[in-house]
């Protein structure tokens, strides 16, 4: 075809450069869908819990994302300052990751533990009472607003529909007892979801008011469970070089 | 010179003629045109080199042998082991720590074979353990005892004094940092009347010299070694007990209650009441055993012993 023909033709020049920009997206996104090393054989990663998901939509919601990335990179002084670096095995129940771009504050991807409870109630309500170099935004508001969770069933259920494997069926619940222990299987239940959100939040004591359960006791509790999911002491400090 | 150019030749057009504008048809400079052939040799060394192609469920490697990195690794029950394999990022990462380790190993090593009292006597070994301990001390502990250790009213003990709430020699503060601590302190509010939790406070405060109301504080002090029970954790003489963490109340260091920053007897009493009332659940001390090395953990107990002020 001329080179004339096309750029005097918009609706054929649109097709084209369509074709061209999303041939280089395909040829670096496809392959990966099939190369069975791209995610790590690694145990004990697992769908959030339903408080940790809340506090997940919480995270997403304030943006933190925007600050904070949570990928830790394979470089010297990444790990030496936040730790292992992260796997995409980590992030596979992830619906979007939160890999992020810019980092103005520090990675997170491996801040669950790092702090007590207490410290990230406090931090969050007012950052500069802690790190008094800090630029991060207050957010006094997680602390008073009562977690909002009479929809976290259908939240579980949209999450089932891209591929998280909670379960809705008796069936599904003993997948998940095969794949994850009886224990996380139960917290993966979405019929029980209320029930298991309220009982965690009052047994993990995250905003450290056991009176009730607010934004802070969910985003807290997500927080804690980053990065603490696969136990790095089982496994050779080189096995994961072998998938890439 | 370029201009010179234009000047003297007439260039062709593509026959475009819109409105009498004309369309020229330079061609690309020769620079340009042979950057873009070498981009597609690049390419092609590329791909003999560095994981590449993705074939089936697999991917191409680069040649086998041709670009090769070679590192050292520690399995998962302890032994070290030398591989080599192709050029991938996360051995890159492997070979770059093992480069960076050899720099710091030779003083690690030696903190890890020492006694804590051998490694504080040794004037060259501290100069790395204050160095590596200041790092690691802002990276992982500041956040909460702050920059210098000072620690945080409410949150954090200050580590430069000589009180220390799970003791101060080296074997405990290594044991704290190792596995980590959890003061808690029952409520009082439904087991007391809000004017024995008053007379307590009085107590309390009489113990370190602040303004009080001695009537109350003697009352307080038979609740405090009778049925408040609070001597059970306290000690009969309220000088706490580091085995469980619980406060020397007879000095003026405070940890929950805000009594430094706060004036007036009333304001004074109000906070240790909140204290008693409430009880504290949240004396947390993360556990640094698996996010440190055991040699880090060491190193630390040394920095917070011995530069920050250890129990003397």
């Amino acid at each position: 075809m001329k080179h004339d023909k096309i750029e005097r033709n918009l609706g054929i020049l649109l097709v084209f450069t369509m074709l061209a920009i999303s041939a280089g997206g395909m040829v670096e996104i496809i392959p990966l869908f099939f190369i069975k090393e791209t995610v790590e054989k690694v145990e004990g990663v697992r769908p959030y819990t339903p408080l940790e998901q809340r506090g997940r939509d919480i995270y997403t919601r304030e943006g933190c994302y925007l600050c904070h990335s949570q990928m830790i990179r394979p470089f010297r002084d990444e790990a030496l300052r936040y730790g292992h670096y992260s796997l995409a095995a980590e992030s596979k129940y992830d619906h979007p990751f939160q890999w992020g771009s810019k980092r103005t504050g520090p990675d997170l991807a491996r801040v669950g533990g790092k702090y007590s409870n207490d410290w990230h109630t406090q931090h969050l309500i007012a950052p500069r009472s802690l790190v008094p170099q800090s630029v991060m935004p207050n957010y006094p508001w997680l602390a008073t607003t009562e977690l909002k969770y009479d929809d976290i069933q259908d939240r579980l259920k949209s999450l089932r529909r891209v591929g998280v494997p909670y379960s809705n069926s008796q069936a599904e619940y003993q997948r998940n007892v095969e794949e994850f222990g009886e224990d996380v299987a139960k917290t993966l239940h979405i019929p029980d979801a209320q029930k298991n959100l309220e009982a965690q939040a009052q047994s993990g004591n995250y905003d450290t008011d056991p009176s009730n359960i607010t934004e802070m006791d969910a985003l807290v509790a997500y927080l804690q469970v980053l990065g603490t999911m696969v136990d790095f002491k089982k496994y050779d400090d080189d096995y994961f070089v072998k998938f890439r | 010179m370029s201009q010179d150019k234009a000047a003297t030749t007439t260039p062709k057009t593509t026959g475009h003629n819109w409105d009498g504008i004309e369309e020229y048809t330079n061609p690309l400079p020769t620079w340009w045109i042979w950057g873009f052939y070498i981009t597609f040799i690049f390419t092609v060394v590329y791909w003999l080199l560095y994981p590449a192609w993705p074939i089936g469920d697999k991917f191409t490697k680069g040649i086998p042998g041709l670009h090769t990195i070679t590192y050292t690794a520690k399995t998962a029950d302890g032994k070290e082991v030398e591989k080599t394999t192709h050029w991938n990022m996360r051995a890159k990462f492997m070979h770059e720590m093992n480069e960076h380790q050899a720099d710091q190993k030779q003083w690690f090593d030696k903190v890890a074979a020492t006694s804590f009292e051998d490694v504080s006597a040794d004037a060259e070994l501290m100069q790395f353990v204050n160095s590596a301990g200041k790092t690691l001390f802002s990276d992982n502990c500041a956040p909460c005892h702050q920059a210098g250790g000072q620690g945080k009213i409410g949150m954090a003990p200050n580590l430069t004094d000589d009180h220390w709430q799970f003791g101060g020699t080296y074997d405990e503060i290594h044991e704290t940092i190792a596995e980590g601590r959890n003061g808690v302190m029952p409520p009082f509010q439904d087991t007391l009347e809000d004017d024995q939790i008053t007379q307590l406070a009085h107590y309390v405060l009489s113990l370190s010299g602040e303004p009080h109301n001695p009537a109350l504080a003697a009352t307080g002090k038979t609740l405090f070694t009778g049925a408040g029970i609070c001597f059970t954790c306290h000690g009969p003489d309220a000088k706490g007990n580091t085995a469980m963490g619980s406060a020397n109340l007879t000095d003026k260091i405070w940890l929950w209650a805000d009594i430094v920053g706060t004036t007036g007897q009333e304001a004074k009493v109000a906070e240790v009441k909140r204290i008693i009332a409430g009880g504290v659940n949240r004396g947390v001390m993360p556990t640094w055993e698996g996010r440190l090395k055991p040699e880090q953990i060491k190193l630390l107990t040394v920095y917070v012993h011995d530069t920050l002020g250890g129990g003397r």
